[in-house]
């Protein structure tokens, strides 16, 4: 047993960091957010080209061949750096609809969200992903989805009231972990570096406790969730992808929440991105499975286990 | 990321496991809890067994007389005694997790062959003696002092919450040795006989009724010089190794226990019906979720381990935090399973949701715990105060 990441795991995910440092970095993010969240056609195509998408498809249908460990530490890096779009619907329909897998196509999905679709008017596809597979839909068989004002500034959302209901897809469910888990990393990240730069009383505010303890508590959180999404990648059973996916929602909300508290005032403006990472946490929260779903799941488990 | 056991560790696993099935029986009756004479003896007896068996110091430097296993092994080793019901170290908590590792670590040859051998034997039992009425969380303001007087030092003080102090044979001891140094350096460590003149231990009584903890009085205690482990007045570096071995080491096998609790509140749930109701089920799927996390995070931190041949990291602290909060949730839900019955101080769980309570104070609170946190691994400013070395 050797639970820590493998050179080519390491290499692969810096290699991910750096094109999103690149590509998504801060004045990119903004202008995102400018754009109400709609999909950067251009970025698309080049994730696709550096494999964002056909990550797993088996070489011979031009994809990487790689497993769910690879891809969970793609997502981790997506969910780092607030990338937008439906990363996950995207790399699912890779090797099923063509476009997906070069990124030449934005793929959506109307089953995450219970009645909502996210990046609708953007979307090339809208395909149904349950446990057993995939239907192909597309934004013309909803004629009634109709737009709202989404919460998250970074994904446009509809409402599709007669949404259908249909069992989530493991995969789906860890590669959005993943990205919480990302997220939940760079809060930690965002906080503790503020907390060394911002002085109150003369120090640093890192230097107070209750501004210690929160950051502590941020990291232990997230290296929870980490050790759970990792192992979940690995067993690919479905009870540990729930419980990673509770962890790392836990993980993502929280801390962003506590990052805003250590930004102060300057955590609640617009300006601040510690925002965008709440909002994005909770919009996960809701996808695919929630906390409650998740727990029943899990209790299921034990009992099943008798 | 590689989760399966190679060939090697799994036949480990085989012939430990046999080993269980057929040793186990031969153990004497379970003593109460609460009986720690019941216990030491019961706790030595398994170590001899292990020992006779070429299992005892499976994770100490074989130079020091252990096995030399990697931290997987160790993990193994946990796992499969956790799951045979076999006896968790217990009275020879100290010896084996962390005084001998220090020995092995930091004694001479003499003090380790004087030493080691009857710990791995179970022959000697030992306790710690850290803390002191005015020094808990900031312990290097212990006071107890030590004067050399020839070949001896005269120890002078007390220490507080020693645990089965009664049942031990040796206490691993700081002192102060020199009062004018600063603070973290005025220390020494040494290894105190029990039985020396001037020793009293008086039990304290715990919240759960059990004398598992102590108050020592020293009162001109000598301790020979060549008792001393690392050199006079360095006794704080010496603490760190011991800590480090305390911290990292010391609640692994304690997951898988909590994970089988975790089963039996369920099966206890669907027998009185507790299980129909939605927020006691959800509460027991977090758990499931939760100790499963920490299973793994235990996993991550013996693989990083095992890479940096086997000291334990910061990982620890992290894993303390978390799993001492855990603990205490699995068993407040254990209550609300139990209904009423969680008030019978007979009811195993009863008793173990009383001596979690303990988890996150004892081995350093949770509040040092994050600042070890924060500041070794996040690298926040140190406090204006408070110092860990
Ligand atoms: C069951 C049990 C067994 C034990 N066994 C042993 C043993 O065998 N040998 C031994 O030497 N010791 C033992 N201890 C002692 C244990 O290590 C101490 O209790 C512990 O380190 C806390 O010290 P204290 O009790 O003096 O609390 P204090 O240090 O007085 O702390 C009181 C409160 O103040 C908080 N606090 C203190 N300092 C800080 C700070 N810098 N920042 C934030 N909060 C702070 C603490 O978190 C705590 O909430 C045992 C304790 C228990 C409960």
């Amino acid at each position: 047993m050797d639970f820590r990441l493998t050179d080519d795991q390491r290499a692969l995910r810096s290699g991910v960091r750096e094109l999103l440092a690149g590509r998504f970095g801060r004045d990119a993010l903004r202008a995102a957010v400018d754009r109400e969240g709609t999909v950067d056609r251009e970025l698309w195509r080049e994730l696709g080209a550096a494999g964002f998408f056909a990550l797993r498809l088996p070489e011979e249908e031009g994809g990487a061949g790689l497993g769910l460990p690879e891809a969970v530490l793609l997502f981790e890096e997506a969910g780092r750096a607030l990338l937008n779009g439906p990363l996950v619907a995207t790399h699912l329909a890779a090797g099923r609809l063509p476009g997906a897998a070069d990124g030449t196509q934005v793929v959506t999905c109307g089953t995450q969200l219970r009645g909502l679709i996210p990046h609708f008017t953007d979307a090339d596809a809208a395909v149904v992903i349950d446990g057993a597979g995939m239907r192909i839909r597309y934004p013309k068989d909803l004629p009634h989805a109709r737009q709202f004002r989404s919460m998250d500034p970074l994904t446009p959302l509809h409402r599709i009231p007669d949404g259908p209901m249909v069992p989530p897809r493991p995969d789906a469910i860890l590669l959005t972990a993943a990205e919480q888990l990302g997220s939940a990393a760079r809060t930690t990240e965002m906080a503790v570096q503020y907390a060394k730069e911002r002085e109150q009383f003369g120090q640093p505010i890192g230097g107070f406790q209750a501004v210690k303890h929160l950051c502590a508590q941020m990291l232990v959180r997230t290296e929870v969730a980490r050790a759970a999404v990792y192992a979940a990648a690995v067993t690919e059973e479905f009870t540990e992808i729930a419980g990673a996916k509770l962890l790392a929602d836990e993980a993502a909300v929280q801390g962003a929440r506590d990052c805003l508290q250590v930004f102060g005032g300057m955590g609640f403006t617009w300006e601040a991105d510690v925002h965008l990472h709440l909002k994005r946490a909770w919009l996960r929260e809701q996808m695919w499975l929630t906390a409650a779903e998740s727990e029943e799941i899990q209790a299921e488990a034990l009992a099943s286990a008798l | 990321m590689d989760l399966t056991y190679t060939e090697e560790e799994e036949g480990f696993r085989a012939r430990l496991r046999s080993w269980l099935a057929l040793s186990l029986p031969k153990l004497p009756p379970k003593p109460d809890p609460l009986d720690w004479p019941g216990r030491r003896s019961y706790d030595t007896a398994w170590q001899r067994m292990l020992y006779d068996a070429g299992y005892a110091g499976l994770h100490w430097p074989v130079d020091a007389g252990g096995q030399g296993a990697t931290p997987t092994q160790h993990l193994i080793y946990l796992e499969e005694t956790e799951r045979a019901g076999a006896p968790y170290v217990g009275a020879n908590f100290v010896g084996l997790l962390h005084a001998g590792p220090t020995v092995a670590a930091e004694g001479t040859a003499e003090q380790r062959a004087r030493w080691l051998p009857p710990v791995l034997r179970g022959d000697e039992v030992w306790c710690q003696g850290f803390s002191e009425p005015d020094a808990g969380s900031d312990l290097a303001s212990l006071r107890t002092k030590a004067v050399r007087d020839g070949d001896s030092y005269v120890v002078t003080g007390s220490k507080i919450w020693t645990s089965h102090a009664e049942v031990a044979d040796w206490c691993e001891l700081l002192v102060r040795t020199d009062p004018q140094a600063p603070r973290h350096r005025g220390i020494s460590w040494l290894a105190m006989p029990m039985d020396a003149p001037g020793v009293t231990v008086r039990p304290l009584r715990t919240l759960a009724g059990s004398a598992e903890f102590a108050e020592m009085f020293l009162d001109e205690v000598r301790v020979p010089v060549a008792n001393r482990v690392g050199e006079e007045n360095d006794g704080w570096r010496v603490t760190m190794v011991t800590l480090s071995f305390e911290r990292g080491t010391a609640f692994v096998g304690e997951v898988v226990a909590c994970r089988r609790t975790l089963g039996e509140l369920a099966r206890r749930a669907r027998r009185n019906g507790h299980w129909d109701d939605p927020v006691l089920r959800r509460r027991l799927g977090r758990l499931n979720a939760e100790f499963r996390a920490l299973w793994r995070l235990t996993q991550w931190n013996v693989s990083e381990a095992q890479n940096a041949g086997g000291v334990p990291g910061t990982g620890g602290s992290v894993f303390k935090l978390r799993y001492s909060h855990a603990r205490q949730e699995l068993y407040d839900t254990a209550a609300e399973v139990l209904g009423p019955d969680a008030m019978d101080l007979d009811e195993e769980w009863t008793g173990d949701r009383l001596s979690s309570l303990s988890y996150t104070i004892a081995a350093g609170t949770s509040q040092i715990q994050q600042n070890i946190v924060a500041e070794r691994i996040l690298g926040l400013p140190k406090g204006r105060r408070w110092t860990s070395g």
